[in-house]
């Protein structure tokens, strides 16, 4: 396998992302009103526009700068419990690829594997909390599984985007217990979480359509 | 749903210009969002913040001024404010005594007061320490959940942690002082509709009019259990003896009791559901030596009512029965 992601590419992930998002933002926030307090895709929206805008004014030449600028950006714009988390995934990311131009499969499993840390770090979810690690820990497993037997990276990001979209379906029947949805107790059940949905569309963002 | 506002997205700026012009002795700080004391930082006294998503008016604005809050930032609606917010707002206020960060138990909330505070003393700027509410019984306690939400105690711990700094005691104490009105006051609430963010424009749930939602936050999140509407005293009955059971309460405690509106209920029937919640405690031989009725800590339009009882001694009650003047608590001066 000798296939190296640009930073150009990674940029277009995070375009990719924010269109994602903003395409989705109607179906984010009713899956949040089900279940939270139904601004997940308004504050996901306003969070991934400020992130391009601010792409667009800093054009990072590395990818350390790139997902640090996005991470940064995050923090300090959505508010919530999205911010700290998808701000906190995007500076590990960044920290793993340091000043890197072009990005290996493992680098970037490995780097994805030390964003989950450091959401783990920040929200302290498990597996099954019915969070955003749900879908989040299963693609980055399949990529690292993919990286190790030497995939392509396409065929590895589409083997991580149908795990990671399995991990988001798998938290419906989840009994919350993180966030907001956690003080609805048995009545978090039967809704799909809406942190899930939106790391599904981060790696839909990254993932090219079948060859 | 009909709002009397200009552009959905900009309800929160438009707000801070109305609280700036309406209230000379208070600054805003338009870029992060910050409402502070106009005659502050005072030297040597400790300066506290506090803040949440926006929504909850008087909550935390209303409540910055002498004897009270020194900032309040503001987040969008129901979205916990960002670092960079309570960093700026740390800053404004430090008058070298260090400051208190005052935070409702919501994972948002939390997460960003807790960057906040490693950014302020990765600056080696003031000395932060934290005091979270969560106070709301409806919420099941335990470590395999978000824990319980911080509503109305919020309240009567900003005035009584405030007076508390305003004596001019030290950071630790003035802490100290918070967590003890954390530890002994408890919530509940109940809602009668659920309420509608203004960029959401439609409700953020559905409540038939024959139905009522029991244990509900302040963010339009649904409760515990669904109900057929009650009488106020079949409602006040099921919010405090819930209340009165967790602390427990006993009979010969005196309490200060809040009755708190949630935004859509006149104050009328708030006075009726006062007076039930009183009949309750007289029965169980509580004593209430303040009250407190009125729309405090809110939840937009939402119609309903949160009691808060909080457990009190001669000191907590010589600090709430302090000078304080802010927007929307105003005696002794």
């Amino acid at each position: 396998m000798n296939d190296t992601v640009s930073t150009a590419a990674l940029d277009e992930w995070m375009r990719t992302f924010a269109r994602l998002v903003a395409e989705n933002k109607e179906a984010l926030t009713d899956l949040d009103a089900a279940i939270g307090d139904g601004d997940h895709g308004e504050n996901m929206d306003r969070g991934m526009r400020a992130a391009v805008q601010a792409l667009d004014d800093t054009r990072p030449s590395t990818a350390s700068a790139l997902f640090n600028k996005v991470g940064m950006t995050l923090i300090s714009t959505v508010g919530g419990a999205s911010g700290p988390l998808f701000g906190t995934l995007f500076l590990r990311i960044g920290a793993a690829l340091g000043d890197t131009s072009e990005v290996s499969l493992s680098q970037l499993a490995t780097a994805l594997h030390a964003g989950l840390d450091g959401i783990v770090a920040r929200g302290k979810a498990e597996a099954g909390d019915k969070t955003i690690y749900d879908a989040l820990a299963p693609a980055v497993q399949a990529l690292e599984t993919a990286a190790t037997d030497g995939a392509h990276t396409a065929d590895a990001l589409r083997a991580a985007l149908a795990a990671a979209e399995n991990g988001r379906d798998a938290t419906t029947p989840m009994l919350a217990r993180k966030g907001r949805a956690s003080y609805l107790g048995e009545r978090s059940v039967g809704h799909q979480d809406p942190g899930a949905t939106s790391i599904a569309l981060l790696i839909a963002a990254a993932t090219p359509a079948p060859a | 749903m009909k709002k009397l506002i200009n552009d959905p997205q900009n309800v929160v700026a438009e707000a801070l210009l109305g609280i700036e012009a309406a209230h000379p002795h208070l600054r805003v700080d338009h870029e992060h969002k910050i409402v502070y004391r106009g005659d502050g930082p005072r030297r040597g006294k400790v300066g506290i913040i506090s803040g949440g998503g926006s929504g909850h008016e008087p909550l935390h604005g209303g409540f910055v001024g002498l004897g009270m809050l020194d900032a309040a930032c503001a987040g969008e609606v129901f979205t916990s404010p960002v670092p960079d917010q309570m960093l700026a707002a740390t800053k404004l206020v430090d008058g070298g005594a260090g400051v208190l960060h005052v935070v409702k138990n919501y994972t948002g909330d939390v997460m960003n007061f807790e960057m906040a505070a490693e950014l302020a003393e990765a600056e080696g700027g003031a000395k932060v320490l934290s005091v979270i509410t969560n106070d709301d019984v409806a919420v099941q306690d335990s470590t395999w959940t978000a824990g319980r939400r911080g509503v109305g105690v919020t309240v009567l711990l900003e005035k009584i942690a405030g007076a508390a700094a305003e004596q001019g005691r030290s950071l630790e104490q003035v802490a100290d002082i918070a967590r003890k009105v954390n530890a002994d006051g408890r919530s509940m609430g109940v809602a009668l509709t659920s309420c509608t963010v203004p960029a959401a424009g439609k409700p953020t749930f559905e409540l038939g009019e024959d139905e009522m939602e029991l244990g509900v936050g302040i963010h339009g999140e649904p409760g515990r259990r669904r109900l057929p509407l009650a009488t106020a005293g079949e409602i006040a009955e099921l919010l405090v003896e819930p209340i009165l059971a967790d602390l427990p309460f006993a009979g010969g405690d005196t309490v200060i009791c809040f009755v708190n509106g949630l935004g859509g209920t006149p104050l009328i029937e708030l006075y009726v559901m006062y007076h039930e919640v009183n009949r309750i405690l007289n029965a169980h031989g509580v004593q209430v030596a303040r009250s407190l009725v009125g729309p405090y800590i809110t939840s937009l339009d939402m119609a309903g009512s949160s009691v808060t009882l909080l457990k009190v001694d001669d000191e907590l009650l010589s600090l709430w029965d302090a000078p304080v003047n802010t927007p929307a608590l105003r005696w002794g001066v």
